[in-house]
């Protein structure tokens, strides 16, 4: 089992036909991702040779959603026209719509997030996407580090995210989700605990925060009350100095709010053990699984 | 991006909310001819992104324009928390009848919009929520439908403003949506002994994300390096420590400050070169820090995933042959681990750079980075 996303999705790639598109279209092929259809205004009507495959394009989502019955979108166009596609994928009706171009402006995804209003759930903007090993792949997130198990994970950063999955490829992962490093996203921490508390395929989680906002206090608030399966935990950004942006958009200390000790703090008050570093962290889940 | 006070009053401005007549100034001398300008006792403010400006001296009167050269010279200079006042903005003395608290921003809790509206202005918005919730007016505003007159309406009456308060207020909302900002705060909003609303301060932070559809020119870091840095193309923050590093994706760059400071050095910057770690960029990247005179030993941390470590591997000793004897003999730590990590080691290993040093765990490989610094 996994979360949002599993061998039977049928997804389709927006922006398929642009060069970050193809070459990972390319990759969630090799990862075993069912690719149905590719969507690029003006475009429809060819179809694109990935070897083992020829994946068809369509010129808007309705229609590629007519013809093959794709329910998951992966976004990969340019930031000035990521608003208007994610609304395109909400229209069709897409239920998962994971958006992974950095740089969207802030109010298009306040926008797109009203107007998805929980009929299409997005992940992202800014996020590597998420993958159940073994099974599919919405994203950029690379295949072979990993393998497939019973961990999940939860991370607002891609290249920790990588890091975990690779330190903890002998136990393997249900589903990885990389949530993104934006002020504003989709899908958060609290709805991927959800998730994997009520999936039978998940026995433990990793959960990856950083700097800024309150996200992590309040995913400890909720597993306080929701989740039963062992949580084990990371925050990145101890050493950043107030009022500095550190990479993501969303990462800056305002004040003493969104400090990792703070974030610390508030999980381990909840009986979430947080590891110092991800080496740690990794140290920490095998010692929660019974594997050391 | 935060804006300056001033820079925050002149957007103001353009959108039509009243704010008190006045201009920048860097010198006394500036200070003293705007004032004698305004024909007016004025405030000396002092141009920090900072708060707590009043209770550190840097918000002065002065009756007239000799008054206000002196004030000036007192202010311009002064360390706020650590935000060096470059430039004071010089403007009409306005006297409030009453002071109230307005707010747009973008609740990243819920990922929309709030409205925050207050009879109660003037002290800090963190201490109003603390001391007297119920003054502190809170209401989610839908992104397509905005704010509109009745809206705008209903946030003033609920909070007891005046009436003529609202008509501010939908501009407010006007500023946050056309600018693309993340916060717009007036902290007081002022009604005056004859009942005209005007923006006594002014908070704006504006979206980077959305720079693409704007003209702004806002100048921000005063670092050099930053700024070099940014005209690459890179994502790096000047910091006070010794250890350069450098990594693949901001998450594991934050981490790996982390893991730094633990092994008891501090870092000298923080430096995301992306998921592809390309010789052009590390180049770049190694540059940048090396011109930094404070580091002492570098630390490369990569992890390959969409790039393998052997295109990594590559790129580093690329990056080093281009930079030739920039490096200056400062020890270089790398650690690779990922896709092909025994393949890039062995690159690096082969090339037998003499600044180079391996350590296969960002744990041990951190260690070493703080040792080198310390010794060096």
């Amino acid at each position: 089992m996994a979360i949002f996303l599993t061998k039977d999705s049928r997804v389709l790639v927006q922006g398929m036909t642009g060069a970050e598109g193809s070459r990972h279209t390319t990759r969630m092929l090799a990862a075993g991702t069912d690719v149905v259809a590719g969507v690029t205004p003006g475009k429809g009507g060819r179809s694109v040779d990935f070897g083992e495959r020829t994946v068809p394009v369509f010129g808007s989502v309705a229609e590629a959603v007519e013809e093959t019955g794709a329910d998951v979108s992966v976004v990969f166009v340019p930031p000035r026209f990521t608003g208007a596609a994610v609304e395109e994928a909400v229209g069709a009706g897409v239920p998962l719509c994971v958006v992974i171009t950095e740089g969207v402006p802030v109010h298009d995804a306040v926008r797109f997030r009203a107007l998805a209003n929980g009929r299409t759930r997005i992940i992202g903007p800014n996020c590597p996407g998420l993958i159940s090993p073994g099974q599919s792949s919405a994203g950029i997130i690379p295949a072979d580090i990993t393998s497939a198990g019973r961990i999940g994970l939860v991370s607002k950063s891609g290249t920790l995210t990588y890091q975990l999955m690779y330190e903890l490829r002998d136990l393997g992962f249900s589903t990885a989700v990389g949530i993104g490093g934006d002020p504003v996203v989709g899908t958060t921490h609290i709805d991927c605990l959800k998730a994997f508390q009520d999936d039978p395929g998940t026995d433990a989680i990793v959960m990856i925060g950083e700097i800024g906002g309150d996200a992590e206090e309040r995913a400890a608030a909720y597993i306080a009350e929701n989740v039963t399966k062992p949580v084990v935990a990371y925050v990145a950004g101890s050493t950043a100095p107030e009022g500095k942006t550190m990479g993501h958009a969303g990462a800056i200390v305002s004040g003493s709010s969104g400090t990792a000790q703070a974030k610390k703090e508030a999980l381990e008050s909840v009986g979430v053990r947080v590891g110092r570093t991800p080496s740690e962290t990794a140290r920490l889940m095998r010692s929660a699984l019974g594997s050391s | 991006m935060d804006l300056y006070e001033y820079q925050a009053k002149e957007l103001f401005g353009r959108h039509g909310i009243p704010v008190p007549a006045g201009r920048i100034a860097t010198t006394p001398a500036e200070a003293r001819d705007i004032a004698a300008e305004l024909n007016a006792p004025v405030v000396i403010k002092a141009q920090v992104k900072t708060g707590g400006r009043g209770k550190a001296g840097g918000i002065r009167p002065a009756a007239g324009p000799v008054a206000a050269e002196t004030e000036a010279g007192r202010v311009i200079g002064m360390d706020i928390k650590g935000h060096v006042a470059r430039s004071v903005l010089v403007e009409t003395a306005t006297v409030p009848f009453e002071e109230y608290y307005a707010a747009f921003l973008v609740d990243r809790a819920e990922g929309a919009f709030l409205a925050m509206v207050s009879g109660q202005g003037g002290m800090e918005i963190e201490e109003l929520a603390a001391t007297d919730p119920d003054a502190l007016v809170k209401l989610p505003i839908d992104p397509v439908a905005g704010v509109d007159a009745d809206t705008a309406r209903l946030l003033a009456a609920k909070a007891g403003l005046p009436e003529q308060a609202a008509e501010v207020l939908e501009k407010l909302w006007r500023v946050l949506v056309e600018e693309d900002a993340l916060l717009v705060e007036v902290n007081p909003l002022i009604c005056t002994t004859d009942q005209r609303i005007v923006a006594l301060d002014g908070k704006v932070t504006l979206d980077d994300n959305s720079a693409f559809r704007h003209s702004w020119e806002y100048a921000e870091s005063t670092d050099g390096l930053e700024d070099r840095a940014r005209a690459k193309g890179l994502n790096y923050v000047k910091l006070n420590g010794s250890v350069g590093v450098i990594g693949n994706g901001a998450g594991l760059v934050m981490s790996t400050l982390d893991v730094v400071a633990g092994a008891g050095a501090d870092p000298a910057n923080f430096l995301d070169i992306g998921g592809g770690a390309s010789a052009k960029i590390m180049a770049d990247g190694l540059e940048i820090i090396l011109a930094d005179p404070d580091v002492r030993s570098v630390l490369v941390n990569v992890f390959g995933g969409i790039t393998a470590c052997d295109a990594v591997a590559n790129g580093i000793v690329t990056a080093l042959e281009l930079l030739g004897d920039r490096g200056l003999g400062r020890p270089i730590v790398v650690r690779l681990d990922g896709n092909n990590a025994e393949v890039g080691r062995r690159i690096l290993s082969d090339a037998r750079h003499p600044a180079v040093r391996q350590v296969s765990t960002m744990d041990g490989a951190a260690e070493m980075a703080a040792r080198l610094a310390a010794g060096a």
